[in-house]
């Protein structure tokens, strides 16, 4: 056991004064928002009584728990609360999970984003159920006159051995409330969970398999109206003129209007990049009726700034490639000393184009805003810094705002950029009305905030003996400066160089799951294959070599390394005995290690024989995230990021002309499908007992280094530029 | 604007709407079923698939004046308590990350199924291409469909 001060979020354990006394806490949205079975209703219990921020207590021993952060798909709604469970030492069948509302005071950080919920949440969920815990044990300390020491619990039961005494959670709830919340507080040691590491089924599962309503888009209110935008055709373009009146006899339409989200005095966060300060709103019955208006609208755009294209902005980038930065961001030694004495050299330069986020359920809100007080309730990984953009762009206090999230229907970064909330909410403040705002899929594909087009050049020297001499890596990203200069291989290589530029351009870009990893870590891993290959050695034990370097005799500061080598080298020892690498299977194989958002990964992937862009039939996948929480959820987070990976360096791209998205559905614009997907992904995990760490993201660079790796093996050429289905070299042979 | 009688989920509806409203927007704006998801409204994702007399059917170009006297059946009608085998087959593998999209996959595999009651790998991936899963939760939806199979 483990005592820790409670000073983490320590205002949530902090009760309501007004509930001192045994508080009742009624109006839990999910009595009002969805039929329950008889069975259910029978088991509510009368009384809550809430012992923290986080946990109620009902008299009858169920629990309901709040899941603070934002729920995307990465499944936070079920492992978050689990991890209060297992402190709170309740049974997770009588747990009821309710999404929190916006509340830093109480949640502290209530983002999606980073892979960073489990991490950082972790310490204060576990304080939330242990303190409550404690505070449960001190009520039936006092009731049964014996030494708090001496209860134990087990499944939300007290219980003292001494007296005989034993009591549910439910009937020491009431009491528990007037208990002080407790200065330090035992934590569990991890060989006694009983709840975290075990395979939780999704808190909503059932809800999404019987199509109930879950989501932003599925909000309806009484008296509800529908409000759609028009942005401007393309980049670099603002709004000049429109003949609304035409369109304003059409069934149904309201309100046709030209508006600013942001007018130049709103304080914008960082979560308001991208923004398109000036609009159309067309309002609406409903929204098919909209979308008729919105056909027939016809606005004219004048050009405001350069209208760019694809070729413009590869033009760009590779002319950054040619340009040294002018201080490097990471020199150790002298790389271009070393590469004069190598005695191999391997270059290469790979690309990837813009992505969209392509949530499946498109960007949307609603927003009723009175002069009292302002309602947002949807899809939003950032509800906070849309609450702060708000009270600057209503005008209104925080204290008068109340945003909610809902499930969403994907995040990948898209959602951390809240505009089309604000978009919302003007168009309900103007309206004093309420207002679902939605935008069609091309709304969402054309408008911006996309992953950035990237190029990235590497050189690399190895002396006579195949080792490792020089390392120089040049990248450039739109609006994006692409290089990680801390990360692997620094600190393995004796001469080493990272330089990175960023190309100003009027394309909004913004976090794509994983950003600048999403690219960089298939591009070095690539490149990683190419040097093995020149160096003579296997691929997998080349990395490792430069493992051990960083291990025992690291270059430059190991502080500054943005890694822990011996934790990556223990993911490629893993997965190399998992998938036999090394054993001659007859089919192409590739190999792939990385490290970001404070989990380790390493893949082997197997193809199938044939076919330009050959299937992907088996990958080995071995992750180091310290404790698993949720093993069924998170091997689904892990197989999540593989297929996305691989689907989009292979199928997918956004590209433009004059400024204009040349793709705006999925009739152009190529996602992943089910007959392309990889046939079995077989996920490994490192037992090591450290603190939990993020999978929303890791999965997914790596494999695209594995799939290059193995494409190469397929092919015997190598894949240089994403899309790979366009970058179709000819077989070998 | 029309009157037109569906009927829906084995229930009688009516509603008054334009003829060219598709009937994705009939269920979600004007009948509050909103289990049929709006992805991408040309047919493209699959998000909106319903059953019309048994066959999975992209709602999002079905014109409500095209839909006469077939029967519509939404993930709502699927089962009456949400245990149909697919379902169910959904919920003991676990599928969904974000959701959103199952729906439509749930509403596919289950035409599937009922005409071709053991399908091969090959004949659940063609017939599940139409429903993309940004997620990327495929492998899971193919070991569903195939549990459901089984029982």
């Amino acid at each position: 056991m483990t005592l820790v001060k409670t000073k983490i979020g320590r205002r949530a354990f902090i009760r309501n004064t007004g509930l001192a006394s045994g508080g009742l806490v009624i109006g839990f949205s999910w009595l009002a928002s969805c039929k329950m079975t008889p069975e259910q209703v029978n088991s509510l219990p009368k009384e809550w009584f809430e012992l923290n921020g986080f946990l109620k207590v009902g008299d009858n021993g169920m629990v309901t728990i709040m899941s603070p952060n934002p729920e995307i798909g990465q499944n936070v709604k079920t492992s978050m609360p689990m991890i209060i469970a297992e402190e709170l030492d309740i049974a997770w069948k009588d747990v009821i999970v309710e999404q929190a509302p916006l509340n830093t005071d109480i949640f502290t950080r209530q983002l999606a984003g980073g892979s960073q919920s489990i991490r950082q949440g972790w310490e204060s969920l576990r304080m939330a159920g242990a303190t409550a815990k404690h505070m449960l044990k001190e009520a039936a300390a006092q009731a049964w006159g014996v030494s708090v020491d001496e209860i134990t619990t087990k499944d939300g039961v007290l219980a003292h051995e001494g007296s005989g005494n034993s009591a549910g959670y439910g009937e020491m709830a009431s009491a528990a409330t007037s208990i002080e919340v407790p200065e330090e507080v035992e934590l569990k040691d991890a060989g006694d969970f009983r709840i975290i590491g075990t395979d939780k089924k999704n808190v909503d599962g059932k809800k999404i398999a019987t199509g109930q309503p879950l989501f932003g888009l599925d909000t309806y209110r009484e008296g509800m109206l529908t409000a759609m935008i028009v942005h401007p055709p393309a980049f670099g373009m603002k709004f000049k003129s429109m003949n609304a009146e035409s369109v304003m006899s059409m069934p149904g339409i309201k309100e046709v209007f030209r508006f600013e989200a942001y007018p130049e005095d709103v304080e914008r966060q960082w979560s308001d990049g991208g923004a398109i300060p000036e609009l159309v709103a067309i309002v609406g019955n409903s929204t098919w009726e909209c979308m008729q208006a919105k056909k027939a609208l016809n606005v004219e755009w004048e050009e405001v700034s350069k209208l760019e294209s694809t070729s413009y902005h590869n033009d760009e980038l590779a002319k950054l490639l040619e340009k040294a930065q002018e201080v490097p961001a990471r020199q150790d030694g002298d790389v271009e000393a070393a590469l004069k004495k190598a005695s191999k050299i391997v270059e290469s330069t790979y690309s990837a184009p813009y992505l969209a986020h392509n949530t499946m359920e498109p960007m949307n809100f609603f927003a009723h805003v009175t002069p009292e007080k302002a309602e947002l309730l949807g899809p939003i990984q950032t509800p906070e810094f849309l609450e702060k953009t708000l009270v600057s762009r209503l005008g209104m206090p925080a204290e008068k705002i109340d945003v909610r999230m809902t499930r969403m229907g994907g995040g990948f970064g898209r959602r951390l950029y809240g505009t089309f909330a604000v978009e919302a909410a003007s168009i309900s403040q103007r309206l004093n009305a309420p207002v679902k705002l939605v935008y069609t899929r091309e709304d969402d594909m054309t408008q911006g905030t996309y992953r950035p087009s990237y190029k990235v050049r590497f050189k690399a020297g190895l002396d006579e003996k195949g080792n490792l001499i020089a390392w120089h890596v040049r990248g450039a990203g739109t609006n994006d400066a692409l290089i990680f200069e801390n990360r692997f291989p620094a600190g393995a290589v004796d001469n080493y160089l990272a330089e990175k530029h960023s190309l100003q351009t009027n394309v909004t870009t913004g976090a794509w799951r994983a950003p600048r990893s999403n690219f960089i870590a298939g591009a070095e891993q690539a490149f990683m294959d190419e040097v093995a290959e020149a160096a003579g050695k296997d691929p997998l034990d080349f990395r490792l070599e430069l493992f051990d370097r960083a291990i025992n005799d690291p270059v430059g500061d190991p502080e500054k390394n943005d890694y822990d080598p011996a934790r990556y080298a223990g993911v490629l020892k893993l997965v190399k005995e998992k998938a036999n690498w090394g054993t001659d299977t007859g089919k192409a194989r590739g190999i792939s290690a990385y490290y970001c958002h404070n989990s380790y990964v390493a893949q082997v992937l197997e193809l199938e024989d044939g076919g330009d862009i050959p299937r992907v039939e088996n990958i080995w996948c071995a992750v180091d995230c310290g404790i698993v929480i949720n093993p069924l959820a998170a091997k689904n987070q892990i197989e999540g990021g593989i297929i996305d990976g691989i689907g989009h360096s292979t199928y997918s791209a956004l590209t433009f002309e004059n400024g204009k998205p040349e793709q705006s559905n999925f009739d152009t614009y190529r996602l992943m499908r089910h007959s392309e997907a990889p046939k079995n992904i077989e996920v490994h995990f490192v037992d090591n007992g450290i603190d939990p760490t993020g999978l929303g993201e890791p999965s997914l660079p790596p494999v695209i280094g594995a799939l290059s790796n193995a494409l190469y093996k397929a092919t015997g050429r190598r894949y240089y530029e994403q899309p790979f289905i366009n970058d179709k070299p000819p077989l070998v042979g | 604007m029309a009157s037109f009688t569906l009927n829906i989920n084995g229930k009688k509806q009516e509603v008054d709407v334009d003829p060219s409203t598709p009937v994705l927007w009939v269920l979600r704006d004007h009948l509050n079923l909103v289990g049929t998801k709006f992805g991408c409204g040309i047919a493209q994702c699959g998000a909106c698939t319903v059953h019309l007399d048994g066959t999975a059917t992209r709602s999002c170009m079905l014109t409500v004046s095209m839909v006469g006297n077939s029967q519509i059946t939404t993930i709502e009608g699927l089962s009456e308590e949400g245990d149909h085998p697919v379902q169910k087959a959904w919920l003991e593998v676990d599928v969904p990350q974000c959701g959103y999209c199952q729906a439509g996959q749930i509403m596919t595999a289950s035409a599937l199924l009922e005409k071709n009651p053991n399908p091969t790998d090959e004949e659940i991936e063609m017939a599940m291409n139409g429903n993309i899963c940004r997620c990327g939760t495929y492998t899971r939806i193919k070991k569903a469909v195939k549990l459901a199979a089984k029982s």
